[in-house]
């Protein structure tokens, strides 16, 4: 397909800052009043000279909307989610977050910023060799410091018990005992969820969560995360291949092609085919 | 069944490949230099032959091995036990924050990385012998000479290997403890250390299996441990006694080798 459906699709989207699901609402209502939770304005990004990953990429995301970014392998996705903590500096660019500009932090300014940002990996990224529970124990790292979060027989009480709520909400209390490496793919990226859960995020980001798990295990771990998300409000930017989740689990759908954005529509006004086009 | 003949299209790939130039040249210097060292080793067959009745009657003389100073040589070897043991634990111990200045993904400053990596060096190169005479003159005759010499030989080794270790540690948990703003620390102690944990316990274990057999040598140079025993009966002819030395030094080796073998396997599995 060549862009020119993308770009008319750009044209004609559909209110994309307004929350699709009425519990955002309210937030949207507040969000007039805090501003957007992500505001991301001429990101660039290249690693190789010649071919530019991200090209003058802006982006708006209001409080409580839930953004699904598409497109192809190597379109930047990955790359834009990374660059809005800095785990990959961007070329140039002003990125916003909660009302701070990430360009402009120091290490430790950068940090307090990311404690209020959670990030869903694809790969789970666990600590194999440590039990589930001091890996959902780590995300109280964005608060604390010290030997009391480094390993659940450290901690104390109140954040041993916080770690086994986020457990529940994931519904793997049970194997808080385990060992990491002795869960399935599926409950892996729960208890990665449950981690980000534990950091008490304020925005979260997600990047393909479900891609390395299999379509089952990929199906329930989405709604489940799409579902936590949807109780505490969150605004949530998520990667995915799946046309079908981007469409379920989105209130907007952001689509990166050659650099900058193709489409950029509420998710209620699109449909599989159109949206797959973006592929072709 | 008759084999099938076919004739491919392609000519298979040469058997061998010639070497360049520049290959060749190496494999005739490394040869050329193999032949000037046992030039400079005095190699002699005919002293090898001549030499083996001396073998024999050596060994002669050596059995059966005498029982009559057991009890002394045991507790030798139990101090020689000793000093592997604890100069191991020590040095593994103080391996750990040398490590992570020696890592260049973990080292707060560069500075800092070639301190570490310098010291680390000088530790593994200099010889356990020379470290000894180093403590003997430092802190007198006597095991814990023995002890510290072997503190800086695990060092030299663990530091290392510890060291490559964290650089080679599961950077996925890195990215996201960094990712939810965790700090320096938190992410060494809660995502590096348990990482590379299984190659460290490696490494540790045959540090101990390493400290073991050199703690034998160190009592040559009055470091303690059951290598002055082996010395003083050698020096006094006492060839049955050396004996029952030999056979105690490579029962404890042995022993060492192969419950450091059984808690590599039950730690790591």
């Amino acid at each position: 397909m060549s862009l020119a459906p993308a770009a008319r699709l750009v044209e004609s989207a559909i209110d994309v800052t307004a929350p699709a699901r009425p519990g955002a609402v309210a937030a949207s209502i507040a969000s007039v009043a805090t501003g957007t939770d992500l505001d991301i304005a001429g990101l660039c990004k290249s690693f190789d000279r010649d071919r530019p990953i991200l090209s003058n990429v802006s982006l708006r995301v209001p409080q409580g909307q839930s953004v699904a970014l598409v497109g192809s392998n190597g379109t930047g996705k990955s790359t834009l989610l990374r660059c809005c903590l800095r785990l990959i500096e961007p070329d140039s660019g002003a990125i916003t977050i909660l009302g701070r500009q990430v360009h402009a932090l120091g290490r430790a300014r950068l940090r307090r910023l990311r404690a209020e940002v959670g990030f869903v990996f694809q790969r789970h990224n666990l600590v194999a060799q440590l039990s589930v529970l001091s890996n959902v124990l780590h995300g109280a790292q964005a608060r604390h410091s010290g030997p009391r979060v480094w390993y659940q027989a450290l901690a104390p009480r109140p954040l041993r018990e916080e770690a086994m709520h986020c457990l529940e909400l994931v519904g793997l209390a049970d194997f808080a005992a385990r060992r990491a490496d002795c869960l399935s793919g599926g409950q892996s990226q729960r208890v990665a969820i449950a981690r980000t859960l534990m950091q008490r995020p304020r925005l979260m980001f997600a990047d393909e969560p479900v891609a390395s798990l299999d379509p089952n295990a990929g199906e329930e771990v989405m709604e489940l995360f799409a579902d936590l998300i949807r109780r505490q409000n969150l605004t949530l930017v998520f990667t995915s291949h799946h046309i079908d989740h981007a469409l379920r689990f989105g209130d907007r759908v952001v689509a990166l092609r050659k650099g900058g954005i193709a489409l950029d529509a509420a998710a209620r006004a699109l449909d599989a085919p159109t949206l797959r086009q973006i592929y072709d | 069944m008759t084999d099938m003949i076919v004739q491919p299209l392609h000519a298979p790939p040469p058997r061998l490949v010639r070497p360049s130039a520049g290959i060749f040249a190496l494999y005739v210097g490394v040869g050329a230099f193999f032949l000037f060292s046992l030039y400079g080793s005095n190699l002699s067959p005919a002293k090898l032959i001549d030499g083996l009745p001396n073998m024999l009657r050596l060994v002669g003389e050596m059995f059966p091995p005498s029982l009559e100073r057991l009890q002394s040589v045991g507790g030798a070897m139990l101090e020689t036990f000793q000093m592997a043991f604890a100069g191991t634990v020590i040095g593994v111990i103080l391996s750990v924050p040398l490590a992570i200045l020696a890592a260049r993904s973990l080292t707060p400053h560069i500075s800092l990385y070639y301190a570490a990596r310098w010291l680390i060096a000088l530790f593994r190169t200099v010889p356990d012998l020379v470290w000894a005479l180093f403590f003997v003159v430092t802190v007198g005759l006597g095991p814990f000479a023995g002890m510290l010499t072997l503190v800086v030989d695990a060092i030299g080794f663990c530091g290392r290997f510890f060291a490559e270790a964290m650089e080679e540690a599961d950077k996925g948990p890195q990215e996201a403890l960094s990712a939810l703003g965790a700090g320096r620390s938190e992410i060494v102690f809660s995502a590096v250390l348990p990482s590379a944990m299984p190659s460290m316990i490696n490494s540790a274990l045959f540090t101990l299996e390493k400290a073991t057999r050199a703690s034998v040598v160190l009592g040559l140079v009055g470091a303690g441990g059951i290598g002055i025993e082996l010395k003083v009966a050698m020096d006094l002819f006492q060839y049955d006694q050396a004996a029952t030395i030999i056979i105690g030094v490579f029962l404890l080796v042995l022993i060492v080798e192969r419950v450091s073998s059984i808690l590599r396997k039950l730690i790591l599995k």
